[in-house]
């Protein structure tokens, strides 16, 4: 009961308990249809049709997944099992999620690798490697937006980009002087 | 005696598990520093190739942090794909096990806006320094860097899937007319 109190949720706001099946099947879903970002799809299913989590949970949820590293819709697969099954529900919905996906990506692995020496693979592949490089600058710019109204955030970005970028210092290093300071700012401008 | 490939596959799990905690705010976070690992201090592949693997992890389904499948996959084969992807996930995946009580407790609470506010100018400038250093490397003539402008304009400006857009730039480039 202490986890289902500590997601803020009583035992009847979740309705019936959720099998290990059903949890496995609905990540497995997620994880299938997700192309090019998971987590819309992963809202529509958790809150939209299996109510596995009210809207406001499913923010809160997210913003913890956010927060936290890590890949961001493993963590939610994580929190959410966690919520209806403790750790063999974070197990079973991890390996919902990520199972089919896996087994594709080395499939066309193996077929790239198979197929790397043709010309037109090769030209086919730079290409879509390029076009992918446009989906990580178009990302980039999508998550600056709300920094618009934030120079110090802008500029704190633009820094973090050129010691990172530019220079290459390890991430560990700049994560260690960027956060606290970034932090520290953000605390100097807090509202 | 090690067994041939066993080096590798521990390289994956030290790299990856390290990856998987300082990946602050998603794995896009990490690339850069998995690029500088994987391209030059590992040398397992150039930088091409690591922007060819990351082409790739995104035309799959699933989440975007199959890179690291696809890497391990490179360096050791079927237990380096599992070994990669199992330490990507684990570390933060366990730190959000035992944070996600913490976390609701604390949903009010201005510091975690405070920290979070903080925390998004980072991600900005590492996500956009990851694209940068992919960008150089697909930039391999300028048809080719013309197409990621173009590209990066379609997913900023329409709403075209990118998936589909991912396919006609593939079949563009098949096709030799860059």
């Amino acid at each position: 009961m202490k986890r289902l109190a500590a997601v803020g949720a009583k035992r009847s706001e979740i309705g019936p308990s959720v099998s290990l099946a059903a949890l496995f099947a609905g990540f497995f879903r997620i994880g299938m249809i997700g192309f090019g970002g998971v987590l819309p799809w992963a809202r529509r299913m958790l809150v939209e049709q299996r109510k596995w989590l009210t809207a406001q949970e499913f923010t809160d949820l997210l913003a913890l997944c956010q927060f936290l590293p890590g890949p961001n819709v493993v963590n939610l697969a994580v929190a959410v099992g966690w919520r209806y099954a403790g750790v063999a529900g974070s197990v079973v919905c991890f390996t919902g999620l990520i199972a089919a996906p896996m087994a594709i990506v080395i499939g066309l692995g193996a077929v790239y690798s198979r197929y790397a020496q043709l010309t037109v693979v090769q030209h086919g592949f730079a290409a879509m490697a390029a076009a992918a490089s446009g989906l990580v600058l178009s990302t980039a710019f999508k998550i600056a937006a709300p920094l618009r109204s934030r120079p110090v955030g802008i500029a704190t970005a633009a820094i973090t980009f050129a010691i990172v970028g530019l220079v290459h210092v390890p991430l560990l290093l700049a994560l260690i002087v960027l956060v606290p300071v970034s932090i520290w700012i953000a605390w100097c401008y807090r509202e | 005696m090690v067994l041939p490939g066993v080096k590798g596959v521990v390289a994956l799990a030290i790299l990856f598990a390290q990856l998987s905690l300082l990946a602050v705010g998603g794995v896009s976070s990490a690339l850069p520093e998995m690029q500088r690992q994987v391209t030059i201090t590992h040398g397992w592949m150039s930088g091409q190739q690591f922007a060819a693997l990351y082409a790739l992890a995104q035309a799959a389904p699933g989440p975007n942090m199959l890179i690291a499948t696809l890497v391990g996959w490179q360096v050791a084969g079927l237990a380096g794909a599992v070994v990669a992807t199992l330490a990507l996930c684990g570390p933060s995946g366990v730190l959000c096990y035992f944070t996600a009580s913490a976390w609701h407790r604390f949903r009010n609470a201005r510091w975690r806006r405070i920290v979070q506010a903080g925390l998004t100018p980072v991600t900005v400038g590492l996500v956009m320094a990851a694209a940068i250093l992919l960008i150089r490397a697909t930039s391999i003539d300028a048809g080719h860097a013309t197409l990621t402008a173009l590209c990066t304009a379609g997913f900023l400006f329409t709403r075209i899937h990118p998936l589909l857009v991912l396919a006609v730039a593939t079949a563009i480039g098949a096709m030799g007319i860059l």
